[in-house]
């Protein structure tokens, strides 16, 4: 009963959308983030969010509705590094047609920064790029200097 | 597709005995003119006249010409040109590249830009596949094969990037053995201990440089350096802890020879050097024979 009453007041916060992409579970600290990363900040759409709602696995969350969006896996999970939890909504006239979850993609271009000082990429202007070696922790291996970036490592371009 | 050599990983193990079969041959025949015409562009952004030498001499034996720089100072990436510009200018007159870099991942960086091959000379502490192909070489002239070879490491096996590239080389062989003797501060990484679990190879780790080196068929020696420490102290206690004389080589194996990248500084005391067991300096020679077998293997010139 107390649950339920919860899970309707989260919802009250943040406005239905008619068609387009909700996600949620993302930590409330990579909101941003994520905004920059799918290049929210530059579309027209209409787009609301909430941050510091509460979770209880991830301590403050944050959700964002895109209206009238649809992302490709490809786009979807380069977020899966700063909010590995983040599950998708799609929405098809106010109704939840489809469900998705992000996954950690086997190579990453682009999004993340090399640890190594001494790595070329952090010299000259060259897109990065990493193999995943690891998930769980996150460990990416540069395609340039070799050098492993551990998860407490990671920084975003 | 053009052939680069970057990483030791990027080539096979058949490569790898290919290069052997060939460096035999300059070995038995030096000069050969296979690169008659052609020239090759030797670009050192930082200095390392060693290596240089060793390649300039392997290019000059196999008949090509040489352009290029041999100092940071006199090259245009001094004066504010990316590696991508130089790279892409040099690549339009020469028909190989051989590069030094003191960054890691310029030389992989390199050969996407580039539209002839790359030899990769050193890219900061990341890659040196020559030096390593030149050390595979150097066991099997003394040992007779690449395969069985119980192969000590000692010294920095942290920060060496020639252990870990030779470790990684050798596991492609049968049956290898791996011995580390190293300071708990400068152990072989983890990562590399993992690589040689997953092919179920042994090792076995030493912190004492003792009467182990017994055993040895190759004993690999490199240099503790001062400034790999965060505590001087620390340095202090290990700096001469792992000097290899020429008495500790007393009760090796006959078939043992010693190893170093160079150039030394007090890791191997001089009186080695008379021992029949010290291949140090052969091994330097070796290094223009393994090039030249490197050069002739990426431009298909044999
Ligand atoms: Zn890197």
């Amino acid at each position: 009963m107390e649950k339920n009453d919860a899970k309707k007041k989260l919802k009250l916060k943040v406005s239905a959308i008619k068609d387009g992409t909700v996600i949620d579970h993302i930590p409330a600290k990579s909101l941003f983030e994520v905004i920059a990363i799918l290049g929210l900040d530059k579309i027209k759409n209409q787009i609301t969010f909430g941050t510091n709602l509460e979770s209880g696995k991830l301590g403050a969350k944050a959700i964002i509705k895109v209206s009238d969006k649809f992302f490709e896996n490809d786009e979807i999970n380069k977020i899966a590094l700063i909010a590995p939890h983040a599950k998708l909504n799609i929405i098809r006239d106010y109704e939840v047609a489809e469900k998705k979850i992000v996954e950690i993609p086997e190579k990453i271009t682009g999004i993340v920064k090399c640890f190594n000082p001494k790595c070329i990429t952090n010299h000259e202007k060259i897109t990065t790029s990493f193999k995943v070696i690891n998930t769980s922790p996150v460990a990416l291996k540069c395609k340039y200097c070799e050098k492993i970036t551990a998860e407490n490592q990671i920084k975003m371009l | 597709m053009k052939k680069d050599l970057i990483s030791i990983t990027d080539f096979s193990k058949e490569e790898y005995l290919r290069i052997m079969e060939l460096a035999a041959d300059f070995e038995a025949n030096p000069n050969q003119e296979l690169l008659k015409g052609k020239v090759v562009a030797s670009l050192f952004f930082e200095p390392s006249t060693r290596t240089r030498l060793s390649f300039e001499t392997a290019i000059n034996r196999l008949g090509g010409r040489i352009v290029g720089f041999a100092d940071p100072d006199s090259s245009s990436a001094t004066k504010g040109e990316t590696l991508h510009d130089t790279i892409r200018m040099v690549s339009n007159y020469a028909d190989l590249i051989v590069m030094r870099h003191p960054l890691e991942g310029a030389a992989r960086y390199a050969a996407e830009v580039s539209s002839v091959p790359i030899i990769n000379a050193g890219d900061g502490a990341n890659q040196h596949p020559t030096q390593t192909l030149l050390d595979m070489y150097s066991i099997l002239k003394t040992q007779g094969t690449l395969d069985n070879i119980n192969l000590f490491m000692v010294g920095d096996l942290k920060f060496g990037r020639t252990v870990h590239s030779l470790l990684q080389a050798m596991s492609e062989f049968e049956n290898p053995i791996f011995n580390f003797i190293a300071p708990e501060s400068l152990q072989m990484p983890r990562a590399y201990k993992h690589h040689l679990e997953e092919r179920g190879i042994r090792y076995f780790e030493h912190e004492e440089f003792t009467d182990i080196i017994s055993e040895a068929d190759i004993i690999y020696m490199t240099r503790v350096q001062k400034e790999r420490f965060s505590d001087p102290m620390e340095y202090e206690k290990v700096k001469d802890v792992y000097i290899l004389n020429k008495a500790m080589l007393e009760n090796t194996k006959p078939n043992v020879r010693v190893l170093h990248p160079l150039p030394r500084v007090n890791e191997i005391a001089t009186d080695v050097d008379s021992s029949e067991k010290a291949y140090y300096f052969d091994q330097a020679l070796n290094g223009m024979f393994t090039r030249e077998a490197i050069i002739s293997h990426v431009m298909n010139l044999k």
